[in-house]
Parts: structure tokens; sequence; C-alpha cells
């Protein structure tokens, strides 16, 4: 960090006895609190992959109705958007503005593609004809992996949307006048819980869907 | 007061949007905008202690009336039903309502004075927590008027007794009202933990390192862990659980692919360690209350801290225990068999330790310490009863019957409430200035130990010889009337004790009779003992800098060179945040949020004004959007004080 930025953060941030900021500590304990969030999520859906392979007496391929080289797609563009945060953290920490507004609106418009193709994902496999995919039947069955895809995924997509929305509104915070090298510490928060919605992905991807083709 | 005090405006604080909607109350308020605004830690710790005694109450008519019901065969008190929503009740509130905001109650009001902290990281995340909690037990209480009435689930909702399918009544709308409660009550555990973690992490006064914590504060940390790491698993099981409820998932649906068994693992993963962070708690209260009463230093420091760390870690590892007559099979019972026994071990080291600390003590019988002595001997009961329990057979034999109700009674009421009250007796003073009646306190001791061991201990017996537990009724001639109504006496003799002592808390308040506390008036060894009672605002008019674990005893009898020095008072004074009403916005609207998620059929407020549960709900959620946009752009704000050193 600059000194400039020391300096105008020494009001607002009080001596802590670990010189970590409070704000920091308390985004790191959250994500640890998350990870035990999704933890319950993925254990939920890799529990019932096995138990439920079977619909009546046919045995369920996924792979039929997975489009995995959207999701590849997705992944990739989700992951670039890391990048893109980083570089805002980055910027805002030199409190060069420009450069932060647009690494802001990269990150925004790389999660809003991301959420798109999951929109695309989801109204696709509810519809797709013969392989119906809703949240408590497969094919016009009942059965649990639409439950457990949906709402592990669906969670996920929750997460992306709310980081979307906090980027969203420092952009519009960025066009106030308002926005200075002191809003650095909330920005990197905002950095670290996108990083790590994005680290959750990295799992979810192969467990979810890389997995269905491998075992 | 003689504090002479300047407005504060940093420039910093000038440029952020001064809300128009929701005016900022200033330095100066008094009477009910206070109390709904305050971010006061103590303030806050207050209402937690007092909402907390209400539902102990309202808990305690519960059981009465469970109690009332099993006094003979065939009692025609409560119907089945009635019967099954007050056990639910019963322990959903004992459980969310009572010992957890009782331990947080005094995590709030006694941990920041403990490390020398003017108030938490965060005091508005803080008051949030409160309105949070407040609003879950409105939440599960309104459940009451609804379809269907209260929840009749059990506390552990077990599948498939919440699938919609089996529900007794048609339209039940009970077990929604538990989802959406604990839900409600999980974020404002969630939001006091970090807001802890935070605190005691970063805001330890200089001088004041870890191994000198208090051992409160140490289970504040511990417990907060605990919490941030069990909470997600029901916060998901409850979110699965909504989603099979509403929109037809298969979650815990045994019909079509789902495994009720699930619904168990998921709740006692996170159901083990709340039993921890119910006990932990006490047992940090006991661990200060035990040195000042026997005037000695604590036995062992190092050990019961890091006993208490090795419960919370295997806290995590032992949930199964609950569910051995599922049929896990062989390897999975016999592994938690033995974790369960291992766990064992750091408990009984805390035992030992707080005997080896009134070991040769000069020991007072004040009633603080009657209630902690009162502690270690019902604990060690439950503990023992717990230990038979870890094995695989004898938990066989005990699944389902009375046994297992004494033995979780004695944890949690002769263990985390009698820890509890020893904390009122010993910290009450602190809070409102004055003495409380000996004499009393110690009627309410006899009181509540008498109740107590005559109501459970009982119960052993009636669950060996067969009585089941959350069974409405018991027929003729299984010789189980004797003792159930001498458990039901002793029921109310308890629940009498347990009035009184509430009835002591309370008017310690405003009775202006009673002896005024002074400072220090146990001798007592820890922080919080430094400062005047009732403790200012400000908390330290100055930052002290501890020289060693015991700093109040040391500061009166230990030689110069521990005496607690102090910081000198920068040119700024000491900053004090200002009050703020969005906490309270953003809770209303996450509550009405819920009550529009949860109904589903059309709302009539008056005749002519009529609206649907999708409304309430875009209402609620608009509310509770608005309350965070503003709470960001007010920041912190604040004032300062310029308070002089012999006031605090």
């Amino acid at each position: 960090m600059s000194e400039a930025a020391a300096n105008s953060l020494e009001h607002h941030e009080p001596e802590t006895s670990t010189g970590i900021p409070n704000k920091k500590v308390l985004m790191w304990a959250f994500l640890g609190s998350d990870c035990m969030f999704f933890g319950t999520l993925i254990s939920t859906h890799l529990i019932y992959r096995k138990i439920s392979a079977t619909v009546g007496s046919n045995y369920l391929d996924i792979r039929d109705l997975f489009d995995i080289e959207l999701t590849s797609f997705s992944t990739f563009v989700l992951l670039a958007s890391s990048l893109f945060m980083a570089l805002a953290v980055s910027a805002i920490h030199k409190g060069n503005l420009t450069s932060t507004r647009w690494m802001l609106f990269g990150t925004i418009i790389f999660g809003g593609i991301f959420l798109a193709c999951q929109v695309y994902e989801f109204t696709h496999f509810v519809h797709a004809p013969g392989n119906e995919l809703t949240l408590s039947s497969y094919r016009g069955e009942p059965h649990v992996f639409g439950s457990t895809f949906y709402v592990l995924t669906g969670t996920h997509g929750t997460h992306v949307a709310i980081g979307v929305l906090w980027l969203v509104g420092w952009l519009i915070y960025s066009f106030t006048g308002k926005m200075s090298v002191s809003d650095a510490l909330d920005v990197e928060c905002c950095g670290l819980y996108w990083h790590f919605v994005d680290i959750v992905w990295i799992i979810i991807f192969p467990v979810v869907y890389l997995m269905e083709y491998a075992f | 007061m003689a504090t002479e005090s300047i407005d504060y405006a940093s420039p910093d604080t000038k440029s952020k949007v001064e809300s128009k909607i929701f005016p900022r109350p200033g330095q100066h308020v008094s009477g009910l905008v206070d109390w709904l605004t305050t971010i006061d830690h103590k303030k806050i710790g207050l209402l937690y202690g007092l909402t907390a005694l209400f539902f102990l109450l309202l808990g305690g008519v519960e059981a009465l009336l469970i109690r009332s019901q099993l006094w003979s065969h065939n009692m025609e008190v409560l119907t089945n039903r009635e019967y099954n929503q007050m056990f639910t009740m019963h322990g959903t509130t004992m459980v969310f309502l009572v010992i957890m905001p009782l331990s947080a109650a005094f995590f709030n009001f006694i941990m920041p004075l403990q490390i020398g902290a003017r108030d938490v990281a965060f005091p508005r995340m803080n008051t949030l927590s409160l309105w949070c909690f407040i609003a879950g037990g409105l939440t599960l209480n309104l459940s009451w008027f609804f379809t269907g009435g209260s929840p009749a689930i059990g506390w552990f909702g077990y599948a498939p007794l919440t699938d919609t399918r089996f529900a007794e009544v048609m339209g039940d709308m009970g077990p929604d009202f538990w989802v959406f409660s604990l839900q409600i009550l999980g974020i404002a555990s969630l939001l006091a933990s970090f807001n802890f973690i935070t605190t005691i992490i970063n805001m330890r006064a200089p001088g004041m390192t870890m191994m000198r914590l208090p051992v409160f504060t140490w289970m504040t940390l511990i417990v907060s862990f605990l919490i941030i790491l069990a909470f997600p698993a029901i916060t998901i099981a409850l979110a699965e659980l909504m989603f099979d409820r509403t929109y037809g998932t298969n979650f815990f649906d045994f019909l079509e692919g789902g495994k009720p068994h699930l619904w168990q693992h998921l709740f006692w993963i996170f159901g083990h360690p709340e039993v921890y962070i119910l006990i932990l708690p006490a047992m940090g209260i006991v661990s200060e209350i035990i040195p000042v009463f026997s005037r000695k230093p604590l036995f062992g420091y190092g050990l019961i801290i890091f006993s208490g760390a090795i419960i919370g870690f295997m806290g995590f590892a032992v949930w199964s225990h609950h569910m051995f007559t599922t049929g896990m099979g062989v390897v999975a019972t016999s592994a938690f068999s033995i974790l369960t026994m291992l766990i064992a071990i750091p408990t009984g080291i805390k035992i030992f330790n707080w005997i080896g600390t009134m070991w040769g003590g000069r020991i007072r019988f004040d009633t603080p310490m009657l209630f902690a002595l009162g502690f270690i001997t019902m604990f060690m009961i439950g503990g023992f009863t717990g230990i038979m329990h870890s094995s695989v057979p004898i938990d066989a034999q005990h699944q389902d019957s009375y046994f297992v109700v004494a033995h979780f009674h004695y944890v949690l009421i002769g263990g985390a409430l009698f820890g509890l009250f020893a904390g009122f007796y010993f910290w009450l003073p602190k809070m409102s200035g004055r003495l409380m009646n000996e004499k009393l306190g110690k009627l309410v001791f006899t009181l509540m130990f008498i109740g107590f061991n005559v109501t459970f201990f009982p119960m052993h017996y009636l669950g060996m010889i067969g009585q089941p537990r959350r069974t409405h009724s018991y027929n003729e001639g299984h010789g189980f009337e004797t003792w159930n109504q001498i458990a039901t006496i002793g029921a109310f003799v308890l629940g009498v004790g347990i009035a009184i002592g509430v009835y002591q808390f309370v008017n310690s308040f405003f009775n202006k009779k009673l002896k005024r506390a002074g400072k220090n008036p146990w001798d007592a060894r820890t922080l919080e003992w430094t400062l005047s009672s009732p403790v200012k605002e400000y908390n330290f008019a100055r930052t002290p800098i501890i020289k060693s674990r015991d700093q109040a005893w040391e500061n009166n009898y230990g030689p110069k060179e521990k005496h607690a020095q102090k910081e000198t008072l920068g040119d700024h004074g000491v900053h004090m945040p200002d009050h703020s009403w969005c906490p309270l916005v953003t809770a209303v609207g996450l509550f009405v949020m819920v009550l529009g998620l949860l109904f589903r059929q059309t709302i009539e407020f008056a005749e002519k004004f009529v609206a649907t549960p999708y409304e309430i709900a875009i209402a609620g959620g608009s509310l509770f959007i608005l309350g965070i946009v503003m709470w960001a752009l007010e920041g912190p704000g604040g004032y300062h004080l310029f308070p002089k050193e012999s006031e605090e």
C-alpha cells in the first residue's frame, strides 16, 4: 500500500492487535463460514449422486442433458473475471479511479455473462424435450438429481448475483465523485468475496459436471 | 455527567450522505429512541438478557404443562397434538431463545470489558444481530396463531415428520414458521460470532496477549468459531427442507428417492457442536467465578483453554452418536463411539482444574459460588450419563427413553442454566451498579437445586423401567405414576425458584434500596472490575496497558511493576460512534420479508387493505435493502468525549 493510502486510512481504521484491519478479519471469518455452507451442499449432491443413479428402472445418464461446452465457456469467463477484480483492487490502492472503474465494469460484465449462461442452462434443462430435469423429476419421473443440482448451482449463482450487485454499487459510487483511495479496503473485501465465489466454482465444476464424464 | 464533550464531524463524515428518511439520532437521546437505536454493547447485552429471560419463563410454562400432562396415567391436560407442540416449542425455545441468547448477553456485556476494548468491532452489526434474534423469537411464537398452530415436529424436526403430505392438519404452517425462525436466529448468531471473533482477535488492549485473556473471553472465541462453522450445516438443511415443503424438491422425501437419514446427519452435524455452544460459555463463567471465591488464581489456565479448544474441535467429530440406532453399520458406530469416549477427557480435565483451584483456597459461599458449585456437580452427573451413552449397546437400550431426557437436562439445566445464573449473580452488580440480596439469592439457589434434582433424577429410573420420551400419555400398570408425580412437584419447585431469580435480576435495576456495588464488590481478578458499576458508556477513560493475567487483582495486591498503566488520551479524545436506525430498519425488513415468504394465502389487514404474500415479501425485501444501503452510506459517524482519568 502506498504511503498516501496508509495516511488516509489512519482515521478510519484504528490500530488493531494483529495489524490486520477489522473488516478483513470479518470477511475471512465469513468466508470460512461460507465454506461450510457450500461444503454441506456439495456433500448432499455427492451423497445422492450414486444412490439415485437410476430413474425408475432406467440408468440415468445426465450427459444426455449436460452441455459441457457451454459450461466450460462460462467457467472460463467466471475465472477470467477474477483477473479484472484483482486489477480493480490494485488500481484503487494506487488511487487510479479511471482504471478502477473500468476494471469493475469488466468484472460486472464477465459475472453477468456467467449468470446469463446459468439462466440459459437452467431454462434449457427444464424444457429439454425428452430430458426434462426439474426440481423434483427427471424425464417425468420423481428424482433427486434435479433437487441437488439446482439448489447447489443456484446457491452459487445467488452468490455471484449478490457479488455483481455489490460491484454495481461500487460502480455507481465511483461516479459520485466521493470514491477515493480511502475506499481501498472496502473494495478489497468485495474482491475477497468475489475470488471466494470463483474458487467455489472451481470445486463445483469438476464435482458436478466433469465427474459425470469420468466416473 | 462532568465530561465535557464536543460535537464532532470529521471531513470524511461530512462527505457521507446524510439520510433524510432515517435521520440519525444525535448524541443526546434518551428513552425509547435510545434503546431502539443503541449501538452500545452493554445495552445490547442487557436487551439480549431481558428478552431471553422472558423466553425462559415462556419455555418454563410450556415445560410445566408437559409435566402436568404426565402427572398420572392417561391424563388429558393436553391433547396429543398439543403435547407434541409443547415439547417442540419448549425444546426450540430453550435452546435457541434462552441458553444461546443468555450466553450472548454475557459475551456482549462482559467480553469487551475483559479485553480492555471500548466496544465490539462492528457496533451496528451487533445491534442488527440483536434485532434478528428478537425477530426470530417473534416468528417462532407467531406460529401459535396460524393454520395448524405451532410446529409439532420436535426441536430436531426429523424427516419425514416435516413432509407436507404427512401433516396432521391440512396446510399446517407450524414447520414453516419453525424453518424461517431458525434461519433468522441463524443470521443473528452468525453476525454476532463474526463480530466477537474480530473483536477478540483485533481489539485487545496493549499487553493483552492471547494467553492473558480471561477464560470467559477464550470460551467466547471458541464458541464463536463453533457457531460460524456449525450453523451453515443447519442453514442448508433448513433451506433444503424449505425447498421440499414449498417447491416440491425431494431432498428428504423417501417416496421420491430422498433419504430422511440425511436430515439426521445434517441436523446433528450442527446439533452436536450446538451442545458445546450451549455449555462452553457456562464453563467460561464458572472458570471466572471459582478463582474469585476461592481466593486463588485459576489452576491450570493453559490446560483449561486447551481443553476448551479440543472440546470444540472434537465436537465436530461425534455427531453420529445421536444416531446409533439408525443402522449406520459397525465401523461408523464404533468410530463415533470411541471419539465420544475421548471427548470426555478434556471435559474431565476442566473439572479437575476447577477442583484444583478450590483446593487449599479460602472459599466464600456467596450465591455465584453456590451456583458454580451446583454447575460442577450437576454437570458431572450429566457427563457421566453421557459417557454411558457413548457405549453403543447401552445407548440402544436408553434410546428414546426418559433416561436421555434426564441426561440432557442435567447438562443443560444443571450445567448451562446453573452456570448462566452464576454469571447473573456474579456480573449483575457490574451491570446495574447494585448488589442483590444474598439471602434471596441463596433461597433461589436452594429452590432451583432441590427442584431440579427432584424433577430430573427420577427420570433416570423412569427411563430404565421403560417410559418412552416424546409420548403424550402412559397406561396404568407400568408403575410410572409415583415417580412422575414426584418429578412434576419438583418441576413446579424449580419453576418457582427460576421465577424468583428472574424477578430478582430485573428488580436489581429498579430497586434503589439495594446496596451500591462499587467497583469491585467480590474482590475479583479481571479487567471489568477496575471500572465503575454500572460501566460508563465509553468503558475505559484511558486504555489500560496490561501487565498480567489477573490484572485487577495485581493492581490491588501485586508488585508495582505488574500494575496496569494507562495510555494517554489523544487530541481526538474517545471516539464514540453515533446511534443508528439502520439495524432496526434492516431487521424489520427481514422480518416482514420472511412473513411474506411464509404465508400461502392472502392476508386481510383491514376490510379494504388486502395484500398477497408476494407483495408482503417484496415490501419487506425492499425495506431490508433500503436499510442496508442507508447503512453503507451513513458510515460510522460519531462524536468525541474527553472523560477525566478518574471517571471510569
